[in-house]
């Protein structure tokens, strides 16, 4: 359970590029979680309401975007989706598949913000 | 009021990210190898790890250990009967270890002088898994106690381990545990990873242990 230490990390993240848009008001952060990444979205959901609270992104709505696990097959000379996270092995012709091409993403993707117009 | 979208494209663990990056530049420039040793509560690390030092020094080479709980310096002193430095980290709740805690408990230490660093995390399948500590190898310890479906249950942490050690070989048979079943399992969450199988009490497997560390330093 180090959700909450994610989420702080996305806090201080998006406090920092907030400064470059003073008075803006966040209305949704963005993430990309890998389904390797060890992170649990509800948990995420959990965290977020509390350490969100008292910052500029209080009230902003968390959306995770899961990402599957995408790997090389040398074999087939594609890149191909693991459905399963109990077998690593390409769903096209059986083999054994270690060169991860996506999966382990933690990142935080975008922000949408309400900023302040300027009034001539 | 306008609507704009920033795009961050950001990692959320960056800061740990670049100080591991730091770290392992700092490393391979002082010629150490480092292991992160991850493996659940009582799978036996401190043991595995207590020997390997032993063993190491016995033969004439340089080794360290850090060492990562949540309270206590028990471990610490364990690992420091083999004769090697040893330093303890309390993470106190912290449920892994990240790098920064690595580089604050590195300081004083001459690097350039020891062949070998192990970092032994705290006791956790799942969070360590997402924090780079700047080591060259991971190595994920499953002891036989713990049932041979571990890694299908965990596989973020030994899908991301560079080597596995199946510990307590010594009990096995006591534990029903079942060898062919416990090796495809690691297989199929990790294709083509090493594994040793070891006892730290009886010694088993360390010699093949051993000669891969030597072998991974020397690479």
């Amino acid at each position: 359970m180090h959700e909450l230490s994610i989420v702080s990390s996305v806090v201080d993240s998006v406090t920092e590029t907030l400064k470059a848009y003073p008075g803006a008001r966040v209305k949704e952060v963005r993430l990309r979680v890998g389904v390797l990444a060890s992170v649990v979205e509800d948990a995420l959901q959990f965290c977020y309401g509390i350490a969100t609270e008292g910052t500029v992104l209080e009230g902003s709505a968390l959306v995770v975007k899961v990402l599957p696990v995408v790997a090389h097959c040398a074999s087939c000379a594609v890149d191909v989706e693991i459905a399963s996270l109990q077998s690593f092995r390409c769903p096209r012709c059986g083999e054994p598949v270690s060169d991860l091409r996506q999966g382990r993403e933690l990142e935080i993707e975008s922000i949408e913000i309400d900023e302040v117009t300027e009034t001539v | 009021m306008t609507t704009r979208i920033v795009e961050l494209r950001r990692g959320i663990l960056k800061k740990n990210d670049e100080l591991a990056a730091g770290l392992r530049e700092r490393f391979e420039a002082a010629g150490v190898l480092v292991l992160n040793l991850v493996s659940s509560p009582g799978t036996g690390k401190t043991a595995f790890l207590q020997r390997t030092l032993t063993e190491l020094l016995a033969r004439g080479s340089r080794a360290a250990a850090l060492v990562g709980d949540l309270e206590t310096d028990n471990d610490a002193r364990r690992l420091a009967a083999s004769g090697a430095p040893v330093r303890q980290i309390n993470t106190h709740g912290i449920c892994h270890l990240e790098a920064e805690m690595v580089g604050k408990h590195l300081e004083g230490w001459d690097l350039g002088a020891l062949g070998y660093l192990f970092i032994e995390n705290v006791g956790n399948l799942v969070c360590p898994s997402s924090y780079d500590l700047g080591e060259k190898i991971r190595v994920a310890l499953l002891s036989v106690t713990e049932g041979e479906d571990k890694p299908l249950k965990y596989p973020t942490m030994f899908n991301s381990a560079d080597a596995a050690v199946i510990t307590k070989i010594d009990i096995a048979e006591a534990c029903s545990f079942d060898r062919e079943t416990a090796l495809r399992n690691i297989n199929e969450i990790r294709p083509g990873i090493r594994v040793f199988e070891t006892s730290a009490k009886t010694g088993a497997g360390l010699g093949e242990w051993l000669q891969y560390l030597a072998e991974q330093r020397g690479s």
